[in-house]
């Protein structure tokens, strides 16, 4: 134990660790920094997770177009621990995109951005979406026949940029069409060019977090003043300031800790997601849909009317970033307290609440035609007329099914025909499938009259 | 006097050589820098460097579709690498519109590139992301995409029919 000490204490002299991290690890934070403060590290213990993991996925992953599917099925079913290696990748992912978001929340409705922590703000918007472009990047590196239509679908997206967007979309997909390179590309920004600059990010925004010190707890009627703030915050601190550890880091840590157990125990229980089918592109029978993090933005590219989409698709994410960049700086100081900035609360449950409808609408994607819609059975068509049960027949054989419900088959995208009757005449049902809608193709040129007499001859009985 | 003028001029020298050597070190590092940089910017920027090549690809025969019927033909894309695999394979909806005329669609939905799907009873290419509808002849039915599907050159050769690769269409603003 002695010799361990003596050797310690060489080491400490000659590299000065002590000396380098006792500062970081006692400064002074404010007292009352408590539950509300640990989502920031807590999203740092995901991401050293993310590295841990990654790190080892990278050892048993293939990143080439051509062998990375093998070696994920190998990673998934064969390879010692590779599933739970696989399920923990994932749900720290998931769970970091989480903390980030909720770390994000805090400091708005808390207004911790305020002077003089704008840098942190500027910094922390920038990791906020240098973790969605891992989660995404993450997700493309699942080389399987979603991965291939994902990297498309991403493609599509950067090709609405005015000008550059060919240009960008073929850097992105490595070519002109998916091929060798694109997995290539797409390894190297989710392993070390997004990495490098979330790492350069990440030291930047906790130094700034020393420099600046941890935000207070906002009270009502204390204002910042930037006059005279970095003086009273000094004051403060020497007054009733606490050391950061381990007054104010064990619930960081205890948190942190939690954070990671929950990971790994979802990941037991419910493990990675299963692959899809094998990356070629030529196979089409696929529905390639993002992770849940994305599936907002999914939503909302279904559903926003078709022709602002493509304005839409650029300056939304643009519009986004120069926002929140510029909110410390249209708000740098005055209140803080969440009681005196009421809209500031409500445009973040506004936020959360349209984000959370569009995932809860992505999951269900009532807008996707149901392919896997049935034909409708005896019991589902309620006459014994020939003609009505060629109506029904022909619903499902020309794909009326796959949009419209009945009864308890059929997809959701059009109106439910259930009781279709009682609210249009057969006059009005014609117009509707001859001429189409907004959402219905124009039936008049594919179907025959006597099959259009067939189809209202069905729907009639639907009253 | 003299002394003293001396060592003002050694002291001139030695800052002059200083600021030589300050500006000969940045110099050379910003050389260094853009040497190693030139390569590396090549890497980065190696799909918008290569050219973009065709090939026509055999995808049916001749006898392989009948007048309005449309089949999925798969082929391999013109400049596959040789650690692609099954990546460089694409595909495209051919439809036989008469004896001599045929027309190729890419599969790739208009409004965020998903795979669309023809729907034989139906008569309607289907996208299965965002719900975008095509009519048999590529023109939109319903749905969010912004135009008609891409089409591909088709020619007859030596009856066989051969597609002309393109790249996947982006829809631009």
């Amino acid at each position: 134990m002695k010799t361990i000490k003596k050797m310690w204490a060489w080491i400490d002299d000659r590299s000065g660790i002590t000396d380098m991290l006792n500062p970081l690890i006692k400064h002074l934070v404010p007292p009352g920094s408590k539950w509300s403060y640990v989502f920031g590290s807590a999203t740092l213990f995901c991401l050293v997770l993310q590295v841990i993991t990654g790190v080892a996925l990278s050892l048993l992953y293939q990143p080439s177009s051509s062998d990375a599917y093998q070696s994920l099925q190998f990673i998934t079913h064969k390879a010692k621990f590779g599933n739970l290696l696989r399920g923990i990748h994932y749900f720290g992912a998931s769970a970091m995109i989480i903390m980030v978001g909720i770390h994000m929340i805090r400091v708005y409705i808390t207004a911790a951005y305020k002077y003089p922590r704008e840098m942190g703000w500027i910094s922390g918007v920038l990791l906020l979406f240098l973790t969605i472009a891992m989660g995404f990047t993450g997700q493309l590196l699942r080389w399987d026949a979603n991965g291939v239509w994902s990297s498309v679908v991403a493609a599509e997206q950067l090709g609405r940029i005015p000008v550059i967007g060919k240009l960008a979309a073929r850097l992105l997909m490595g070519g002109n069409t998916i091929g060798g390179h694109t997995l290539s590309r797409f390894y190297s920004y989710h392993v070390f060019i997004i990495p490098a600059i979330l790492f350069l990010f990440v030291a930047f925004h906790l130094m700034l977090v020393i420099r600046n010190g941890i935000s207070e707890p906002p009270k009502m009627g204390r204002p910042v003043d930037p006059k005279t703030y970095r003086q009273w915050y000094k004051d403060m601190l020497a007054k009733v300031g606490v050391p950061f550890w381990p007054y104010a880091a064990w619930r960081d840590i205890l948190f942190g800790a939690a954070t990671i157990i929950a990971v790994i125990s979802l990941a037991i229980i419910y493990g990675p997601p299963e692959l899809t089918q094998p990356p070629n592109p030529a196979y089409i029978y696929t529905n390639p849909k993002p992770d849940w993090y994305m599936l907002a933005i999914f939503s909302l590219f279904a559903l926003m009317p078709p022709k602002i989409e493509s304005v839409v698709i650029f300056m939304g994410p643009v519009l986004t970033v120069l926002i929140l960049l510029s909110l410390p700086f249209i708000s740098h100081k005055g209140e803080r307290s969440a009681l005196r900035r009421p809209w500031a609360v409500f445009g973040s449950i506004c936020v959360v609440v349209f984000v959370f409808s569009l995932f809860l609408l992505g999951e269900q994607s009532t807008w996707s035609p149901q392919f896997t819609a049935k034909p409708l059975t005896r019991a589902d068509i309620h006459s014994t007329d020939t003609l009505v049960i060629q109506g029904a027949a022909l619903l499902y054989q020309r794909g009326c099914l796959y949009c419209h419900h009945i009864d308890n088959t059929g997809g959701l995208k059009g109106p439910d025909l259930t009781d279709i009757a009682r609210r249009l005449s057969d006059e009005e049902l014609r117009v509707r499938i001859v001429n189409g809608g907004t959402n219905m193709p124009a039936y008049g040129g594919i179907l025959k009259k006597d099959e259009l007499i067939a189809i209202i001859a069905f729907l009639k009985t639907r009253k | 006097m003299t002394e003293n003028r001396i060592d003002k001029n050694e002291q001139g020298t030695t800052e002059n050589r200083r600021r030589f050597f300050i500006k000969l070190s940045l110099g050379l590092s910003a050389l260094s820098a853009l040497v190693a940089g030139i390569p590396v910017i090549s890497a980065l920027l190696a799909p918008l460097l290569k050219k973009a090549p065709e090939a026509w690809r055999k995808v049916a025969d001749l006898d392989d579709l009948a007048v309005g019927a449309v089949k999925l033909v798969t082929f391999e894309n013109a400049d596959p690498e040789a650690w692609a695999g099954m990546t460089a394979r694409s595909a495209a909806w051919l439809r036989r519109d008469s004896e001599s005329a045929f027309t190729a669609f890419s599969v790739n939905c208009t409004h965020l590139g998903c795979p669309v799907r023809w729907e034989e009873s139906a008569q309607l290419f289907m996208c299965p992301c965002h719900g975008g509808v095509y009519y048999k002849d590529g023109t939109v039915a319903s749905g969010p995409p912004p135009k008609a599907l891409v089409q591909y050159p088709v020619r007859i050769n030596k009856q066989q029919i051969e597609i002309q690769t393109a790249p996947v269409p982006i829809t631009t603003l």
